[in-house]
């Protein structure tokens, strides 16, 4: 039975530590909603959601209450709106009008963010793909909670350049759509390399079409239980280093995994994958920057910062893998800079820059994520910021993704606020030289060598 | 049988057990189990209760005992074992 120690255990974790389930996501497959009369479209879209998802909340809220652990977040995933839309829309404001279809179910069920305003272009773009794409800015800058994502390359198909380099222009558009609120609609703009069909996570999650018609799907959290259990072994060896984080993250993925089961339960909808993530928020011990600092540096992004996330990465997945009988394709440590106080801290003590910060997406999950640049950086160094990590992600079979915030208006050093978990960030410095004549190539880079393998 | 792990964390003063005992027989809780031990100061208690038999919901039990608590000057928290045994049991 139950001893006392690991009640009290579990509920300093989740009292003192800031363990909590982030995000239950319920995947909804729009494809059956598909319609070439828009007004139609809107309305099957609509229903649909509002009837997978009316009870998601109230769910979250009593799952919560049972077990005493928080749920942060309640958040809804649809089929990438490019193929739904594209029998019924031939105008940017035609795909617009779904964003705000979506933002209004989501205000209507209570959801926090609703994501899948996306398109899939790894290899080329179809003219709804397109216009989607070219949707974005006006879509983000007339509604709330819509997240738009485009997944732009993957190991198999090579990169869309083209995709990159119209890419780097929607953020930079969709920055000045959204000047009087720093900028914010770029925080719910991601692009991708090798996107997962089942992520859970905001700006990202869509709904992928090999995907169930429902689909439950749950991102964990703690950085702020791993940070507390390694404070325990500081100068202990790295196997012990280890074995620690290793023990952390099951424990933590165990508690996804319950919460999983049961909302799919409950809800009456498939039990999807729990994403085992580090996952920080601006709370103050939610950091992962602060888990690499216990690790034994000074700052995020001093030398060694690359082989402690790695490190970290590999041991939060191998703690978690056994803890979950599904594991979502995007697990490990999120390094975002604008959501991490310890991250933020780095960069204004000079520790941090956007060069490191890519070495580090190279071994973490993700990318470049939440970060502020200087609001006169160009579209084509954006698209260029873009192909590089693309090129991370595509040749290293994994995921990754850039969400930069060019804040038109502020420069390097200043601060932006974007409010919640969001957070706020410094605004960091880009490297001014260009790549103008590199992004402004059409077509697309090849798939490398090693994604034959059949 | 369904078990819930109730916890109180607090000063310690006269009849906690006793008020939270009387609640429980009135709801037709039985209780299973009680350890307690004094952790940084704090008195911590856990009980573990079947409320197979009980009148009341899970969410109602949970809020009239935090209320209880708060009228001693302790908090008490309802959770499911299931968050327990999946963390701690492999």
């Amino acid at each position: 039975m139950i001893n006392i120690s690991e009640v009290v255990e579990t509920n300093n974790m989740i009292e003192k530590e800031n363990l909590d389930v982030r995000t239950i996501t319920l995947g909804i497959s729009l494809l059956d909603c598909i319609d070439s009369d828009l007004n139609a479209l809107n309305d099957k879209i609509y229903k649909k959601i509002y009837e997978a998802a009316k009870d998601l909340v109230k769910t979250g809220e009593e799952i919560s209450g049972e077990f005493g652990i928080p749920i942060v977040n309640k958040r809804i995933s649809v089929t990438p709106i490019a193929l739904i839309g594209a029998a019924a829309c031939k105008t940017i404001e035609d795909f617009a009008s779904i964003a705000k279809t979506l933002d209004k179910v989501a205000h209507e069920v209570g959801v926090n963010f609703i994501g899948g305003y996306s398109a899939l272009v790894s290899k080329g773009m179809t003219p709804a793909d397109e216009l989607l794409i070219r949707s974005i800015p006006l879509a983000l800058s007339t509604t709330e909670r819509v997240c738009s994502s485009v997944n732009l390359g993957s190991t198999k198909t090579g990169i869309n350049m083209d995709a990159v380099r119209l890419m780097g222009q929607m953020i930079k558009q969709t920055a000045e759509y959204t000047k009087e609120d720093d900028s914010l609609g770029c925080a719910k703009l991601v692009v991708f390399c090798n996107a997962p069909d089942d992520n859970p996570f905001m700006a990202g999650a869509f709904h992928g079409v090999t995907e169930a018609d429902k689909i439950i799907n749950v991102g964990v959290s703690g950085p702020g239980v791993v940070k507390t259990a390694l404070e325990k072994v500081r100068g202990e060896s790295f196997e012990v280093l280890c074995e620690t984080i290793k023990k952390t993250a099951f424990k933590v993925t165990r508690v996804g995994q319950l919460v999983a089961k049961e909302a799919s339960r409950m809800l009456n909808v498939p039990f999807g994958i729990v994403d085992l993530s580090l996952a920080p928020t601006p709370a103050i011990g939610d950091s992962v920057a602060d888990i690499l600092c216990e690790i034994g540096l000074e700052y995020a992004g001093a030398p060694g910062t690359t082989a402690a996330l790695a490190l970290l990465n590999d041991q939060v997945k191998k703690g978690g893998v056994m803890a979950s009988s599904y594991v979502g394709g995007l697990s490990g440590a999120f390094i975002p800079v604008s959501e991490d106080q310890g991250m933020i801290d780095a960069v204004v003590a000079g520790a941090l820059t956007i060069e490191k910060l890519e070495a580090m997406t190279c071994v973490c999950s993700v990318g470049l994520d939440m970060i502020a640049i200087p609001g006169d950086t160009s579209e084509s160094t954006i698209s260029g910021i873009i192909a590089d990590e693309m090129a991370i992600g595509m040749v290293n079979q994994k995921t990754t993704a850039v969400r930069v915030i060019p804040v038109i208006g502020k420069g390097v050093g200043e601060k932006v606020e974007f409010g919640g978990l969001l957070g706020y960030a410094p605004v960091m410095p880009v490297n001014p030289f260009s790549c103008e004549a590199f992004v402004s190539r059409t077509g697309r880079i090849p798939a490398p060598i090693h994604s034959f393998k059949n | 049988m369904k078990k819930t792990i109730i916890t109180v964390v607090g000063k310690d003063t006269v009849g906690i057990i006793a008020k939270v005992c009387t609640y429980l027989a009135e709801n037709k809780i039985n209780i299973l189990d009680i350890s307690q031990t004094i952790v940084q100061g704090y008195f911590n208690m856990m009980m573990i209760v079947d409320t197979a038999e009980s009148t009341k919901s899970h969410g109602d039990m949970a809020d009239e005992l935090e209320k209880l608590g708060e009228g001693i000057g302790v908090i008490i928290k309802c959770q499911k074992e299931e968050i327990f045994d999946m963390m701690h049991r492999v």
